[in-house]
């Protein structure tokens, strides 16, 4: 199925900088971003480090705003939320997964899990969710416990349990080695295609492109490519 | 090591504090506290002790004091020869009843006599203003300097007196302190009262006359070699003077004021010791927390500098001088303060004990020690963070630490029917998870808890102690003493005044307690059967009945002399013929204030066989009618001096309240101080180790004031843990204050009421609003995304 094909854009961003201050240094972030994303499609973000591709992903999620220009979820103007519209926006509508997990070292793998579901509307079971990333087996033990790949799936189970709209991923194998990755791609890809969430993945790594729907291409705060994959390739497949 | 690299770790050392300012501060504050209460205490103490010597000396104050009924001046000779005695003053001494204008109440003074030179050979007056009285005037007097100050008694200012029965009007030509009298205490009372109770001096020529005395004396005074014991001196004294009517020689240690002072030197000397320990330990407690977390947050730091070649000793002494400067910071501030405190309160004593001058006084040894304590101390405080930074390998220093290991815990498991929402397990399983340090916070907020109770709780102790005793004990306005003892129909004699309600009589007289080779000097009350104005309450306030033969002694007088009821003891009675009696003590009785020993009043009559006198009458006056009353008291002639309950009420308050509750308003600012750098430091820690938690959970979709809670209930649930132990601890420590601090004067009872529990928890509840509202706002600026950026 061909999901790209759905002409109604989730995301819809037009225009958008961002600068920012690093000590007295001005970093101009974003120079003027145009970009739809579209309900169901996976689409990976290529770019090297300070592309401006992770301050893409930050706006999107809601972590970030714009210094200008405007980024539309549906009819939420996420360039005018407030603090308390964009916390209720990635409640509600948003999964992340991050390059170190960012996992509770203090909850186990289901209780991690748990702390999403309990606040989100319409949540599958944590077992569920944790099933999907193949750590059924694994619930009840603790991040210490559990190597980088499995934390990273915990992270992903743990994004996709509340059925999220989008599931944001920034670098989701920058820290893991290219066995473990392909385990992370493959859990992110199943999710992408059993639950029809809108996926991004950035990633300097071009290896991933191959697994998208439409791949990106971000350098200098700018999209400078853009194409589609006529087929999605499978991420066992995949090594770097 | 290069010059270069030493002056690179002193700036990182400088910018890193700098950028810590907020928590080096809390903590240095609290050592600050901790060094200024000592310093304070210390400096009090010693200055006191120092002042109090060198006025002793400097104006010869006796070692040993005798009164007798009167003797020749030529036995003074005789008293000279007895080996061991350096100087001595013999003396003629008197009471006078004194008119002041301007103040009809009853007002009167102890006399001294002045030896033609002037000054005595012992108990040398310090003369604040004026001059002596010239021997050849027999109306100039010098008093002192309470008195004079109490009514703004001014040189050339004139005072009539009554002495022996005869009207003289006297000049002041002289304002004087001794070292007899730093208190003066009125007889029958047992708190000053400046205004009706004073002490002069006249020419001994004057004096003698006045009191026909001449060539005689009744009042000795000497002072006695070091090296010889003063036990027999006074032994040879009082067989020398056993003949002129000698009531028996008694040693310094005996001395009303001296007794007095002591005991609230040694008062000082306890919370020197007590408070400083409690303030130091939580600021050490403190100190490790921090120390250990700033330089696990420093490991990869530690490991590029041991890559570069740095000793694990550069290392550590680079570390060692952050914690040192912070130590450092802290002994500064808190010896300034402690300096500027010890000085403040200092001047509050000097016009309380009215010496001539407050020596400043602090051992430069003990702020030595002090310092090198608390530098020592922090630096142990640091030690184990610092060494176990040193010692890892660059590599694995270099590493990120992996996730911290957590499991579920033996009270998470007990608390497993409950069902938690996730933010508050991870509440539950960090608590959980370093017990040791759960226990340090809430010992922390603990120790808060009680320095403020052990701060304020004598206040209420001491409120209900004297309101027990004027309220109660004692529901006379006026007690009355009388010149000598007298029948009892005096009694009824003033009843039938204008003004006077009731009336009831006692019997006091001054004894010696013997009980083999321990004894005390103190006052025996023979109270009546139907006392309904004065009587003896025990510490439960219930009404001790007065046995009808024997003593009923108090806990402290009897426990002083070794003595249970039922035993026998030697009463010597100090006045009269000096009778020596055998009695038994009847029963032991606990009690606030003064140490009494009661009798019945009928018993003592017939064990003093003297018929039915009184010498104290106690009375209750119609409203309004004081005036007139004291008036007409004023001018009854067997009327020496009169305590009214209301003065002696406010004379305690506020002798109370300038020195002793100024003592304890410092401390409890002090225990704020403490509960802030504790609760400041342990949400800062907190904060500072899971900000990425809380980010991750903000990414998550969950709002600011429900991942503020998390750090929030967690201090909560540490108050709630403290906060009682505080309590239990803060009665534990004050229960050791009390008995440390029991003198003659008061006992104070344990009393810890609501309020003090209250004001302590407040203290640190406040401390905690504080912290948790920066907390918050701190939460409110967390930068997520740099958050979710770094690894762990």
């Amino acid at each position: 199925m061909d999901r790209s094909s759905s002409d109604l854009p989730v995301f819809h961003a037009s225009g958008l900088t961002k600068t920012y201050h690093q000590g007295e240094v001005e970093v101009h972030a974003l120079r003027g971003v145009n970009l739809d994303l579209f309900a169901g499609e996976l689409v990976v973000m290529l770019g090297a480090s300070g592309s401006g591709k992770s301050t893409l992903l930050n706006i999107l999620g809601g972590l970030d705003v714009p210094t200008s220009g405007e980024v539309m979820y549906q009819d939420i103007d996420l360039t005018r939320a407030k603090d308390r519209e964009l916390t209720l926006y990635r409640r509600d509508h948003v999964g992340f997964v991050f390059q170190f997990y960012n996992l509770i070292p203090s909850l186990t793998a289901r209780e991690n899990v748990v702390a999403v579901t309990e606040i989100a509307r319409n949540p599958m079971t944590p077992e569920a969710a944790l099933e999907l990333v193949g750590l059924a087996q694994r619930m009840d033990h603790f991040p210490a416990q559990l190597s980088g790949g499995e934390q990273q799936r915990v992270a992903i189970a743990r994004a996709i349990a509340k059925r999220p709209d989008v599931l944001l991923c920034d670098e989701p194998t920058g820290a893991l080695d290219s066995a473990t990755g392909v385990l992370v791609l493959a859990a992110l890809e199943t999710a992408n295609r059993e639950t029809g969430t809108t996926t991004v993945i950035i990633t300097h790594n071009a290896s991933i492109a191959q697994m998208a729907d439409r791949v990106i291409t971000l350098s200098d705060g700018t999209i400078s490519g853009e194409f589609r994959n006529s087929t999605r390739q499978d991420p066992r497949t995949l090594s770097w | 090591m290069p010059a270069i690299l030493t002056s690179i770790l002193h700036a990182k050392l400088r910018r890193e504090l700098w950028q810590m300012r907020g928590p080096t501060l809390a903590i240095a504050l609290v050592i600050a506290g901790g060094i200024s209460v000592c310093l304070l205490s210390l400096v009090n103490y010693s200055s006191l002790t120092a002042t109090r010597t060198q006025y002793y000396q400097e104006h010869q104050f006796a070692d040993v004091f005798a009164t007798l009924e009167r003797a020749p001046r030529q036995l003074l000779q005789q008293a000279e020869e007895i080996p061991g005695v350096t100087r001595l003053s013999g003396r003629v001494e008197g009471v006078a009843k004194l008119e002041i204008p301007g103040f009809s109440d009853p007002a009167s003074a102890r006399l001294l006599s002045l030896p033609p030179a002037g000054q005595p050979e012992v108990n040398r007056t310090y003369l604040r203003h004026g001059r002596l009285p010239h021997s050849d005037r027999s109306d100039e007097v010098a008093v002192i300097g309470s008195f004079a100050d109490a009514h703004e008694l001014q040189l050339g200012d004139r005072l009539g007196a009554i002495i022996n029965g005869r009207r003289q009007a006297l000049t002041v030509v002289g304002i004087v302190e001794s070292p007899e009298f730093v208190y003066v205490i009125p007889p029958g009372g047992m708190l000053p009262d400046y205004q009706r109770y004073g002490v002069a001096w006249m020419t001994e020529q004057a004096l003698a006359s006045a009191m026909d005395m001449r060539g005689a004396f009744n009042s000795l005074v000497l002072t006695v070699d070091p090296s010889i014991p003063v036990a027999g001196v006074i032994d040879l004294l009082d067989r020398l003077l056993a003949p002129y009517g000698g009531t028996g020689a008694y040693a310094r240690d005996d001395q009303f004021s001296h007794r007095f002072l002591n005991d609230e030197l040694n008062q000082l000397k306890t919370m020197a010791v007590v408070f400083p320990v409690i303030f130091m330990a939580v600021a050490m407690f403190l100190l490790n927390t921090v120390i250990t977390r700033l330089i696990s947050t420093q490991r990869d730091i530690i490991a590029v500098l041991k890559a570069f070649g740095y000793s694990n000793r550069q290392i550590g002494w680079h570390y060692s001088q952050m914690v040192l400067t912070i130590a450092f910071t802290g002994l500064l501030i808190g010896t300034i303060t402690g300096m500027w405190l010890g000085r403040a309160l200092g001047g509050l004593y000097m016009e309380y004990y009215r010496f001539p001058e407050l020596l400043f006084r602090i051992s430069p040894w003990w702020i030595l020690i002090l310092s090198l304590l608390t530098l020592f101390v922090a630096w142990l405080g640091g030690w184990r963070a610092i060494r176990s930074a040193a010692s890892l390998p660059p590599a694995e220093a270099m590493r990120p630490e992996g996730p911290a290991r957590y499991r579920v815990t033996a009270p998470e498991r007990m608390l497993s029917w409950i069902r938690f929402s996730q933010p508050s397990r991870m509440i539950v399983r960090h608590l959980a998870q370093r017990p040791a340090r759960t226990a340090l916070s809430v010992t922390g907020i603990a120790m808060a808890t009680a320095v403020v109770i052990v701060g304020n709780f004598q206040f209420s102790s001491v409120s209900l102690m004297v309101h027990t005793q004027f309220a109660q004990v004692q529901q006379q306005d006026l007690t009355v003493s009388l010149t000598d003892p007298l029948h009892q129909t005096i009694m009824y004699g003033m009843r039938r005044q204008p003004g006077i309600r009731y009336t009831e009589g006692r019997r006091v007289a001054a004894v010696e307690l013997v009980n083999g080779h321990r004894q005390w000097r103190t006052a025996l009350t023979g109270i009546p059967d139907d006392a309904r104005l004065q009587f003896v309450i025990d510490e439960h306030l219930n009404k001790v009945p007065i046995p009808p033969a024997g003593l009923l002694l108090t806990d402290f007088l009897a426990e002083q002399l070794g003595v249970n009821a039922g035993d026998s003891i030697q009463v010597r009675i100090l006045e009269g013929h000096r009778p020596v009696l055998n009695l038994q003590v009847a029963g032991v009785t606990s009690e606030f204030l003064g140490v009494g020993s009661y009798m019945n009043l009928a018993a003592m009559n017939r064990a003093l066989k003297e018929g039915p006198v009184v010498n104290q009458v106690l009375m209750n006056l119609e409203p309004g009618q004081a005036g007139t009353v004291y008036q007409e008291l004023r001018d009854t002639p067997r009327v020496m001096a009169i305590n009214i309950r209301q003065v002696m009420l406010d004379s305690f308050f506020e002798t109370l309240a300038k020195t002793f509750l100024t003592f304890t308003w410092v401390i409890s600012m002090l225990g704020g101080i403490i509960a802030f750098g504790v609760i400041y430091n342990t949400v800062r820690i907190s904060l500072a180790e899971r900000g990425r938690d809380l980010a991750s959970l903000r990414v998550l979709g969950y709002s600011h004031n429900e991942v503020a809670h998390i750090l929030l209930a967690e201090l909560a649930i540490l108050l709630i843990l403290g906060i009682p132990l505080g309590w239990a601890t803060g009665h534990g420590l004050a229960s050791l204050v009390v008995t440390m601090m029991q003198t003659e004067l008061y006992r104070v009872p344990l009393i810890i009421t609501g309020r003090t529990l209250a004001l302590a928890a407040s203290v640190v509840i406040v401390s905690a609003l504080i912290t948790g509202f920066i907390t918050w706002w701190r939460l409110r600026k967390l930068d997520l995304v740099a958050v979710l950026k770094t690894r762990e």
